[in-house]
């Protein structure tokens, strides 16, 4: 990157990386696991089991014909004893295959590595191990693996910058599994036909940074790139952006500008994947918050329920308000304790009383801070205005579409106006009026 | 728009109850009250000086004006039956600004009635806090000059009695034309010299506006702006430029009152234009009209402009792109 060249801003958010030396620890398998069939971007699975089915660890229970879509595996050896709907924690419903484990984790006799000699056949391995984005959206990964101009795609951006406070699951990935996240990169590189491959990371993890540095050092086309920690470095766009200076315009998929950006766990699936042939069944999440008395990196079954991996970690200290699925800034809230562990899940975050102030919203007094602060300068606060008087061309034309939702204006706002709930309000309300003409 | 906090009761018994907001979960811990705080406590060393040269009746009159405008916020809340903000602490910062723009001898009951103009009239009947367009302090200012225009020109010299013979601001004395008369430029700097009661003193106000701008309450494009185009403009008039920028308002002007969140401009762009405006009329007003101080007319003209300025200088967008329009 340029010295020239500008970086994008955004907020001077505490990092509370409190779980950082945590080894990541696998929990003790739990008594039942609940498999949700929406667990990637795009259309759910179709469960392939029926209550009463076996099934054992890495056995597929889930698949869809849809093109955006990922199978799903189970995670435990055991017997499928429901399969039934759940209220997700965003109020739409899903199915889910719930599992009573037997304790044998046995594996699927399916289960072997994958002989991959080309392109085609790596897509092919990659949806069958499941694989999704790790970093939290959750977009099927062979997809990525598959652009439309495979020819003209020649970086590769491995995301390592976890830019969202108390998270350190990928810093703990990088730490302990770098060999993964290495063989990871020569994988996508020898079959996608990468040539340059950039690993962000922010510059509060000087560790990680050292090491990568260290274990690339010979490598010429591998750099690894240190960014300014200044939340949301993360953010797919903006970590493109910073580490190759292209910008991924309005409409378009990263590798319309050469680049496919990976979350490094995601990456250092890839590389575990091609040596074991075990599917995604088990994430590492931060469990961490005032209300945890434990806080610590676990390695949970996909599917294990929030309050197995919660006990855990100790149980609650305290009298849980909060319950965070992914960090404070992005992360979904859900009610309930029960709700189980999703492939794209890097984090459990249960806030106490302290943590969770509620905000009176005040009058706006113009200082301009969300307008300072968004990494894409929107202009929040003229997007609410816009918003509340149904200005639908006004919303247009301040392109309120590109909001990622990174919470940056909300967090600085003086007046504690909820403005990125506002932005996402707007863009539905600009999807609706655009959809009606 | 306003967002509910739902509280849901958990299916199992003994649950929690688990709250549910819209993310992020996680705020910085500043607010307007910090905010206007520290804008305060900028205004502190200014404050300081005008006691050192004009004597107690300088804290006396920012208190009377404060104090005012803190009631008037307070009764116009009351009597429209509306939430009352006087913790915002906004007020407060207006009763000072206001009581920096007079002389120190103005009479007190004319001080609050210029706060009244200022957070009555000029706030408070336009929305209240974020919603006026005017600067309060600056139109209350040009409220009071153009109803007693005896009072609102009655100089006194530092360390005078407050019955003392009238004195001429060295602004004045450019207008008439009497140079050799001027203090020295390390007069104008410190302050030692006649004027309005807190904006004689360049240095007290520079020190307050660096601790504003390192505090992040404001940006360095206004003021940084303001005070070179007064500069540039006073060269292009054939002015001494360092007296330009260190007399009248300048000073006050472009760190506290062009500064003023509610009426300047949102973006860096729609800033940097606000500032040049206001620096360009405040050198004609200063140069070629009948009145020897034109900051204040500068800021409240360029307010009127900031919507249009604003919606000028809509950002572009990371990434964005704009259809072109067809013909």
């Amino acid at each position: 990157m340029s010295v020239l060249q500008k970086t994008l801003k955004g907020a001077k958010v505490a990092h509370f990386k409190n779980t950082e030396n945590c080894e990541s620890t696998p929990m003790p398998l739990p008594k039942e696991v609940c498999i949700s069939m929406s667990q990637h971007m795009g259309p759910p699975c179709n469960p392939l089991v029926k209550k009463g089915d076996a099934v054992k660890v890495g056995t597929m229970i889930g698949d869809s014909e849809a093109f955006l879509s990922a199978p799903i595996h189970s995670s435990v050896s055991g017997t499928v004893s429901a399969v039934e709907e759940i209220v997700t924690a965003t109020g739409s419903r899903c199915q889910v295959v719930i599992i009573q484990t037997d304790g044998e984790q046995a594996v699927d006799e399916h289960i072997k590595p994958p002989e991959i000699e080309n392109h085609p056949e790596f897509v092919k391995a990659i949806r069958a191990s499941g694989l999704v984005g790790l970093g939290g959206a959750g977009f099927p990964t062979h997809i990525k693996m598959n652009p439309k101009n495979l020819s003209e795609v020649d970086t590769l951006v491995v995301n390592a910058a976890e830019c969202e406070p108390y998270i350190t699951s990928d810093y703990r990935t990088i730490i302990e599994r770098p060999q993964d996240i290495l063989d990871g990169i020569a994988a996508i590189k020898k079959y996608v036909g990468i040539t340059q491959v950039k690993i962000a990371v922010e510059n509060n993890k000087p560790q990680a940074i050292e090491m990568l540095r260290r274990l690339t050092g010979d490598d010429p086309s591998i750099e690894v790139c240190s960014l300014k920690a200044i939340y949301p470095k993360g953010a797919e766009k903006v970590t493109a952006y910073e580490t190759t200076g292209r910008v991924i315009k309005e409409g378009m998929l990263p590798a319309d500008v050469g680049v496919i950006v990976e979350n490094v766990t995601t990456t250092a699936f890839i590389g575990q994947y091609l040596r074991t042939g075990m599917p995604l069944v088990t994430k590492t999440l931060t469990v961490d918050g005032g209300a945890v008395a434990e806080p610590k990196n676990v390695v949970a079954p996909i599917g294990a329920h929030f309050s197995d991996v919660i006990d855990f970690c100790g149980g609650y200290k305290c009298t849980p308000k909060k319950l965070i699925m992914g960090g404070p800034m992005m992360g979904t809230l859900v009610f309930d304790d029960t709700y189980p562990v999703l492939k794209n899940n890097n984090a459990l975050l249960a806030f106490d009383e302290s943590q969770t102030a509620v905000y009176e919203e005040q009058p706006c007094i113009r200082c301009g801070r969300c307008i300072q602060a968004c990494p894409y300068h929107l202009m929040p606060r003229m997007i609410e205005k816009a918003y509340e008087s149904d200005n639908i061309p006004m919303l247009q034309k301040l392109k309120v579409s590109l909001c990622m939702e990174c919470g940056c204006c909300s967090f600085v706002c003086p007046a504690k106006r909820n403005l990125t709930f506002t932005n996402k309000m707007a863009k539905q309300k600009l999807r609706a009026a655009t959809a009606k003409k | 728009m306003a967002v509910n906090t739902v509280e849901t009761q958990a299916p199992a018994e003994e649950k929690a109850k688990l709250m549910i907001t819209p993310s992020p979960h996680f705020r910085d811990d500043i607010n307007t009250r910090k905010i206007m705080l520290t804008v305060a406590t900028a205004l502190l060393p200014a404050l300081v000086m005008s006691i050192f040269y004009f004597g107690i009746r300088a804290l006396l009159l920012t208190a009377v004006c404060v104090v005012s405008c803190v009631v008037f916020e307070y009764l116009f809340a009351k009597v429209t039956k509306k939430p009352v903000t006087i913790s915002d602490c906004s007020a407060v910062v207006t009763g000072i600004i206001l009581a920096f723009n007079v002389p120190v001898t103005l009479p007190f009951w004319m001080a609050v009635f210029g706060s009244f103009i200022a957070i009555v009239v000029v706030k408070c009947l336009f929305g209240g806090i974020g919603c006026n367009f005017a600067n309060p302090a600056a139109t209350a200012r040009i409220f009071l000059l153009v109803s007693f225009g005896n009072q609102m020109t009655h100089w006194i010299a530092p360390h005078a009695a407050i019955d003392a013979v009238a004195t001429a601001t060295p602004l004045k004395l450019i207008s008439a034309g009497q140079t050799d008369q001027l203090p020295s430029l390390w007069n104008m700097l410190i302050g030692n010299r006649g004027g309005s009661l807190g904006e004689t003193c360049a240095l007290a106000l520079i020190v307050g506006g660096l601790y504003l701008i390192w505090n992040g309450v404001i940006g360095w494009q206004i003021p940084v702006t303001l005070i070179g185009s007064v500069f540039v403009f006073a060269l292009l008039f054939g002015q001494d430029p360092f007296y330009a920028v260190l007399s009248g308002g300048v000073m006050i002007g472009a760190f506290f009152m062009a500064t003023d969140y509610s009426t300047s401009p949102v973006t860096t762009k729609g800033k940097v234009i606000f500032a040049i405006g206001i620096g360009f009329i405040t050198m004609v007003i200063r140069v070629f009209c009948n009145y020897p101080e034109g900051m204040s007319f500068a800021i409240l003209l360029m307010n009127i402009l900031v919507p249009h300025i604003d919606s000028l200088t809509i950002t572009k967008p990371f990434g964005a792109v704009f259809e072109q329009k067809k013909q």
